[in-house]
């Protein structure tokens, strides 16, 4: 099975044993998958104001539960980019390239689905981040402007090709990555 | 008046000018004459303008000596030689930067400092012909005086980002790159003297490795100097940069270390470990000072509130003071300056006034500009007086090996640094960062302390330090230039930081934390989202005056950004624009829990009221659009100011001009042009301080853009564009005018009506007075009263 990860989500074997053992740290009662409950038993998750939605990630479309599979293709998303691989022009998008990181991050805002960030998705995502410490008005006029900014064909939402442009100048390979998978 | 005044008039003007100061300076000069000599004598009537020196100087205040004319003018420049020769240099410098820059080629293929180094030789060159002794770069001078603005500014404006990001890079560079940089010079130089031929058997080991620590530090001014002009990328320029900076405490160390030992000749393993301890203490030690200062700067900061004006004097006095305190332990003084800046700037902004800060941005960038330019122009100076031993060995062995040795020790380190880093340094990263090791006038004043006793050898160090400086100055900083456009490196992009991006990250901040909180991973995220917490919970507390430590990062970087835009649309002529979320009130006051009604500047209206006229407000928009054109504007003014007039005029013109444009982007929410025989309101507008309006200090620099005259659900709402946005907001009214509209002005009951317009109006106002930039030239406003 270790094969089929490597070449999937381009993770070492060192990797997948470190994620293996955490995968089973966190499987209180040995049940071989993860529930919600699992991962509500990571303390700082408790107090991350997306907490909820980056778990609601582990799971897919109406699943209870993640598997060890699961488990590595969305932690594989935060590798680091090789760059220096070889590019070989049949092979897939890997999981960790730039597009897929943003993709990622995309969902995560996008809680229905459907292609695009409305002004309400927007605005939960403000009210979780900014943690009651403004009004309403002020949420609604950041959100607004933010979609100002970065809509380009007027349908007063954020689609993915609209995300990705406000964020080239971003550095995504180096802020989506985490030492963990290097 | 002004557009109107002829070239003659301004050459009057500054002939003028000129007049006055040619008949106040003898003035100035015989009325110190005149206090010094004291003449008790009641002569005061002159018979008539005698430039005779008075040669009974020295006779005392004897009672009837011999009646001399009263002295009408003298000479006299002995007591004010000192700072009269300090302001002469000063002017020159300034007067020479001013000169580069109106040659229009010069500076694009010249770095300016291989330009003033040229001036300070042709001055120093100058002065020695003329017989005068031109004056050598004294190292205390250089230490105390020229270093820290450069060092301050540096350390103030360092983007913490980045730096923190690439901290262990740049650590690595600064301590192991330095340390291999000096012993692999001194061992080698030390190897080259003992080669028959040359005379140089005379110098032992340790003078070699004093001679390799103090040429192989990489100096920040000349890499500020040059990297500045190249506009390379953030992450070259960080890790070069910061670099330079933090390498001090190295060479502080070893140059100590070397320089007590050299008369002894040997150094023991325990002087080594000692060594290592030094340094640890120095780095740390710097740090822990200047982080002490910077607390101190921001807890003095927040009850700054009253005297505003003397709130950029703490900042430099604050740094200025942790330089030399670490100096007086033989700390790393620039470690310290930079800790400080660093610590003290996020707080500090927060509780000083808009133009204070605008004040030490600009008092930070003068001094550092004319502190640079003042130590290139003396380095060249320098060259010319000091005492010189050349020696070709000695001079070209040194040469090579300084760039072998950084390239060596680049290249070396790289490869190490590359296995822990995220986004690997590629080859030419690799390349800007060996060739933009620059040595400057740090390596020549450490030369410069160095005793002639003990080290008989100084001048000959001292000729090698300034051929060195002078060769990578020249060398590499011209060449420099061209070599990051042939090997097209990455640029520094012009970020105008949108609030995308800001939310993004700090989503992606959150996201990465969790991830890592997941895999059970402390990282880097980890400890970030912790000292942000920690921050936020404690320390803001003590240090940000008021309501304003509990503000969100993201609120603060919208209304700066929002305020940031509003003085751009007003700058560029279209006065009347309003910024973005005109609908909605963002206003610092909905932050604060309760809303202390004694800091509105408005006169109360009680709930219903504002709902009714709300109500109004808006059932009226369409018909307003006609009526606000005939809206008479004059009584909506407040206290002009006659200063600004001049400006104000001009920018009425722009505005004129600009309005037309207006007019064919629907875009905008603005209110019409004024008429053109309204100058008041332009005044009003472009005149005031953003600050004056909110009575109570606390409230800080952030302007109330509270224009609050629908609610957003109403159906006239217009979400507020960005000037620069492309594409219109489908608007509810075919108006091609103006897309929407702030100045509601309704037809009903005509009281009402007459209310109406004038708080209207005076949102209007308001509006417009928070969107003015106060600007360094605004000071005579800082007392003015907001309404009549």
């Amino acid at each position: 099975q270790t094969y089929l990860f490597q070449y999937t989500f381009a993770v070492t074997p060192a990797h997948i044993k470190r994620l293996y053992k955490r995968f089973q740290a966190l499987d209180k009662g040995n049940k071989g998958y993860l529930s919600p409950q699992d991962f509500g038993s990571v303390k700082e998750l408790a107090t991350n104001p997306i907490g909820d939605r980056i778990i609601g990630a582990f799971f897919s479309q109406g699943q209870e539960t993640v598997d060890f599979h699961s488990f590595v293709r969305i932690l594989a998303h935060f590798r680091p980019l090789d760059k220096n691989r070889a590019k070989r022009p049949d092979s897939p998008e890997p999981i960790n390239s730039r597009i897929s990181k943003l993709r990622f991050a995309f969902q995560l805002y996008d809680q229905d689905n459907d292609g695009k960030i409305s002004r309400d998705e927007l605005l939960q995502v403000l009210r979780t981040m900014l943690e009651m410490q403004v009004t309403e008005e002020q949420l609604e006029s950041i959100a607004d402007r933010t979609i100002q900014e970065a809509d380009l064909d007027g349908d007063n939402a954020i689609s993915f090709d609209e995300f990705r442009k406000s964020l080239e100048k971003v550095n995504i390979e180096h802020k989506m990555s985490s030492r963990f998978l290097h | 008046m002004y557009p109107s005044m002829s070239c003659w008039t301004r050459r009057g003007l500054l002939l003028a000018l000129a007049l006055g100061l040619a008949l106040l300076v003898p003035m100035a000069l015989s009325l110190g004459a005149a206090e010094k000599t004291r003449r008790s004598v009641g002569n005061g009537h002159g018979t008539g303008v005698t430039l005779r020196p008075d040669d009974s100087h020295g006779d005392g205040h004897g009672v009837n000596k011999t009646k001399k004319i009263f002295p009408v003018l003298t000479f006299d420049f002995a007591h004010v030689k000192i700072p009269f020769e300090i302001s002469l240099w000063v002017l020159l410098a300034s007067l020479m930067k001013l000169g580069f820059h109106l040659i229009p080629r010069l500076s694009s293929i010249v770095p300016e400092s291989c330009l003033l180094i040229v001036v300070g030789l042709l001055v120093g060159g100058l002065m020695k012909l003329v017989g005068a002794a031109p004056p050598e770069l004294q190292s205390d001078v250089f230490f105390l005086y020229l270093l820290p603005p450069i060092i301050l500014d540096a350390g103030y404006f360092l983007p913490i980002r980045p730096f923190s990001e690439n901290l262990g890079t740049i650590l690595m560079f600064a301590v192991v790159g330095t340390l291999w940089n000096s012993f692999f010079i001194g061992g080698l130089l030390y190897a080259v003297c003992q080669i028959e031929g040359t005379d140089l058997k005379s110098i032992g080991l340790l003078p070699c490795f004093l001679f390799g620590s103090v040429i192989s530090a990489v100096d920040p001014v000349a890499v500020l100097a040059v990297f500045e002009e190249i506009h390379i990328n953030e992450l070259l320029h960080i890790l070069v940069f910061g670099e330079s900076l933090l390498n001090d405490a190295v060479t502080v160390v070893l140059y100590h270390l070397f320089e007590e030992y050299s008369g002894l000749g040997m150094v023991t393993f325990l002087d080594v470990f000692l060594g290592v301890i030094c340094f640890l203490v120095v780095s740390l030690g710097g740090v822990l000072v200047g982080a002490f200062y910077g607390l101190l700067a921001a807890f003095t900061s927040r009850f700054a509130s009253h005297t505003r004006v003397i709130e950029p004097l703490f900042v430099f006095v604050y740094s200025y003071m942790s330089y030399l305190s670490a100096e007086v332990f033989h700390l790393s003084g620039i470690m310290a300056l930079i800790a400080c800046g660093a610590v003290m700037r996020p707080y500090v902004e927060a509780n000083i006034s808009h133009k204070s800060h605008t004040t030490t941005k600009y008092f930070l960038k003068m001094w550092s500009s004319v502190s640079e330019t003042l130590i290139f122009i003396f380095l060249g100076v320098s060259t010319v007086a000091g005492l010189h031993s050349w020696n070709w060995t000695f001079v070209t062995v040194t040469i090579i090996l300084c760039l072998v040795a950084r390239v060596l020790g680049v290249m070396g380190l790289t490869f190490v640094i590359n296995k822990f880093r995220i986004v690997k340094l590629t080859n030419k990263d690799q390349f800007i960062i060996a060739y933009g090791g620059l040595r400057g006038a740090i390596a020549f004043s450490l030369g410069y302390l160095l005793h002639p006793e003990e080290f008989p050898m100084r001048n000959m160090f001292l000729t090698t330090i300034i051929t060195v400086v002078f060769f990578t100055v020249f060398v590499q900083g011209m060449t420099i230039r061209p070599l990051v456009d042939l090997l097209a490196v990455k640029k520094k992009q012009e970020t105008k930081r949108s609030i995308n991006e800001e939310i993004h990250t700090q989503f992606l901040d959150h996201l990465l934390t969790g991830i890592e909180d997941i895999c059970g991973h402390y990282g880097h995220h980890h400890w970030k989202d912790k000292l942000n917490r920690f921050n936020k919970k404690y320390v803001k507390k003590c240090l940000i005056a008021g309501e304003r430590s509990k503000e969100p990062q993201l609120i603060a970087f919208y209304h700066k950004m929002e305020m940031k835009q509003a003085i751009e649309l007003v700058e560029s002529g279209g006065g009347v624009k309003l910024p973005s979320a005109v609908p909605s009130t963002v206003s610092m006051q909905n932050i604060q829990p309760k809303k202390s009604n004694s800091e509105r500047a408005l006169p109360q209206i009680s709930k219903s009221r504002e709902e009714e006229i709300r109500k109004i407000l808006r059932s009226n928009l369409q018909k307003t659009r006609q009526r606000l054109r005939s809206y008479n504007r004059h009584t909506l003014v407040g206290e002009p100011d006659e200063d600004g007039w001049n400006d104000l005029l001009l920018k009425r013109q722009k505005i004129m001009d600009m309005d037309k444009q207006i007019s064919r982007m629907s875009n905008y929410l603005t209110v019409p042009a004024p008429p053109p025989e309204s100058p008041t309101l332009s005044r009003s507008r472009l005149a005031s301080d953003p600050q004056h309006y909110v009575p109570k200090p606390t409230l800080g620099n952030v302007p109330i853009i509270k224009v609050d005259l629908a609610s957003p659900q109403s159906p006239e709402y217009v979400s507020v564009v960005d000037e620069f946005q492309k594409e219109a907001v489908p608007l509810k009214e075919e108006d091609e005018d103006a897309g929407g509209l702030t100045m509601k002005v309704p037809l009903g009951d005509p009281k009402k009506e007459e209310q109406e317009q004038q708080d209207g109006g005076k949102e209007q106002q308001r509006l417009m007075r928070c969107l003015s930039d106060p600007g360094p030239g605004g000071a005579e406003e800082e007392d003015e009263p907001f309404l009549p």
